[in-house]
């Protein structure tokens, strides 16, 4: 009987997985189907390779190839994954180690502005940066995250500096260290698993981002991928269908390979903070 | 007495040091969140669009707000929408999560795999790429539609159907439950097996297992789950944005609070107007905060007496 019902249980769990690998099989299977076969057959391999759906998304947008858009991409998020890494990782630090007046309560604001909805700042925000003359370039999407305003990463290494013993610091001070060595000499070495964590969901959701890129990024040559993807949709014609979805497979190819790569991180992410996907 | 002096110099530069390494972080509070918070309060009653310059702007009252209660269709199509679409999809969502990681949970090999690839969807849901691929299965010729003439059914142009379109969307919000479920599968780890032990030994079936241990003990991650989704889920954006093109159509059927927000702001360039809805907006959220925290106390149960 238990049997029984083990084998239900796996049944059932691979049931759930077909239906939610589908869609990720499917784009991957389709972008390679000619236009009329991607609407007629539901099946998930072509029944010819149709490589052509690449190079004609590539250079879909007259004048400005995906080579630029996905350039851009990069060039925000690398800079984003490193800006979050250092200010968030100092900013734990000070709440997680060092005694200072009004930690609590600047702690519990920080904690509130983890709930505060990004549609409510964008607007005084983006008044801000036009008048900064900001708007079409990469400046309003980067320099903030060096003051420190993705508080999930600071509550996510501030949850992880907490699990350091604090034997470690005493020690160090012993020897002399101030705050500023103990950081450097102890802290920073023991938080690389945390701020792996922090580079990869930084990444990602950068990567991912769409709203902020939108709004930012007016011009075409400035566009991100996901800014320049939403241009197939313009004409949604059958025709456009594979070149669309051939470099939607391509922009969710950084995002897969980072799954794969680091797995264990993320999992371990979502568990200390909550953090989502 | 020496000690005493240097025990209190150090206590001295360690709240300095503190300060240091906070600032970058208070400097961040004090001008990317709350100047700007100010400054959209402030915005919220006047007339101002980022097209003319400071000195037009006029100082209008409570007009934007007033408008935007009597005389805005639109708004009250927004609300409903972000209402249907959060009180249908999320707990249909939480639901898909808790019931795979009940499965998950008694299944020792191969957790981690599946565990991975069912949280693969929270990593790339929410991405453009993803909106378009649901606008190519579900539009009139796609692969749902193929699936289903299979079985003899025919049918519609589910994404440019009013009816239909929200539906598609709460397809791809559940369609993202690994998120949660990763968090639910660390709680239910920590439900101690004794508990099921001793059940068992006083003869309780499953059912009430789960009803009397399982999800008990859960509360605090279903709390934990609940109140993160539903902050999540009204601010969605991308799906239904570049779903509906933009139009938050077909009749509106899409138009989440987050996309009237964005066209008054950015299509229409009324910055004082979005600003109240903004705040409206944040009332909004902070009003459900405040309920779930205050309603928790009553179902959520923790063991060790904390709280």
């Amino acid at each position: 009987m238990a049997r029984v019902r083990g084998w239900v249980r796996v049944l059932a769990l691979l049931g759930v997985l077909a239906i939610v690998l589908y869609p990720l099989i499917w784009v991957l299977g389709s972008s390679l189907k000619s236009p009329t076969e991607v609407s007629s057959n539901l099946s998930i391999w072509p029944q010819e390779l149709t490589w052509s759906n690449y190079a004609d998304g590539w250079s879909y947008i007259p004048g400005v190839s995906f080579g630029r858009f996905f350039g851009n991409s990069i060039l925000i998020s690398l800079a984003t994954v490193v800006a979050n890494a250092a200010s968030c990782l100092v900013t734990a630090y000070a709440f997680a180690r060092l005694r200072f007046w009004g930690r609590k309560g600047y702690f519990a604001l920080m904690i509130a502005t983890l709930l505060l909805p990004g549609h409510v700042l964008i607007v005084p925000q983006y008044v801000m940066f036009s008048e900064f003359g900001w708007i079409d370039t990469p400046l309003p999407l980067i320099l903030p995250k060096l003051l420190a305003t993705e508080a999930f990463f600071i509550f996510l290494m501030v949850q992880f500096m907490r699990g350091i013993p604090r034997e470690l610091d005493d020690a160090a001070k012993i020897d002399g260290c101030d705050p500023y060595r103990t950081f450097w000499h102890v802290i920073l070495p023991l938080s690389r698993p945390a701020l792996i964590t922090t580079a990869i969901f930084s990444f990602i959701w950068t990567w991912n981002d769409f709203f902020t890129q939108l709004v930012y990024l007016p011009s075409v040559p400035s566009y991100t991928v996901p800014v320049a993807l939403r241009l197939f949709i313009d004409s949604s014609g059958q025709t456009s269908i594979g070149p669309m979805l051939a470099m939607s497979v391509l922009s969710l190819l950084p995002v897969f390979l980072f799954f794969l790569g680091f797995q264990r991180f993320l999992v371990q992410g979502i568990n200390t903070s909550g953090l989502k996907g | 007495m020496r000690g005493r002096r240097k025990n209190y110099a150090s206590r001295r530069s360690e709240g300095l040091a503190g300060y240091v390494f906070l600032s970058p972080w208070l400097i961040g509070l004090m001008t990317i969140t709350a100047f700007p918070m100010l400054l959209s309060l402030y915005l919220s009653f006047t007339n101002y669009d980022v097209l003319s310059s400071w000195e037009f702007v006029e100082w209008v009252g409570f007009d934007n707000y007033k408008k935007i209660f009597t005389a805005d269709p639109t708004f009250w199509q927004s609300v409903r929408v972000t209402l249907t679409f959060g009180l249908i999809a999320i707990p249909l969502k939480l639901a898909a999560s808790l019931g795979v990681a009940l499965l998950l949970n008694r299944e020792r090999r191969g957790v981690g795999l599946f565990r991975g690839m069912f949280y693969l969807p929270s990593l790339l849901g929410g991405s453009v790429a993803l909106a378009l691929v649901w606008v190519a299965m579900f539009n009139g010729e796609g692969a749902f539609n193929a699936g289903l003439s299979l079985f003899g059914i025919e049918g519609n142009n589910w994404i440019n159907d009013p009816d239909w379109a929200l539906a598609t969307l709460m397809v791809l919000t559940i369609w993202q439950f690994g998120a949660p479920m990763v968090i639910f599968l660390a709680g239910l780890k920590q439900v101690p097996t004794e508990l099921y032990e001793a059940a068992q030994v006083d003869g309780a079936s499953k059912r009430r297992q789960f009803f009397h241990i399982t999800l008990p003990m859960l509360s605090p991650v279903i709390f934990f789950n609940l109140l993160l989704e539903t902050i999540n889920g009204f601010q969605g954006f991308t799906s239904a944005f570049v779903i509906s093109n933009g139009t938050g159509g077909p009749l509106g059927s899409t138009k989440l609070y987050t996309l009237h927000i964005y066209d008054k702001a950015f299509t229409d360039f009324q910055m004082g107007y979005a600003s109240a809805l903004a705040w409206i907006f944040l009332a909004a959220i902070g009003l459900i905060t405040i309920v779930f925290f205050s309603t928790g106390k009553f179902w959520v149960h923790y063991s060790d007496g904390e709280n």
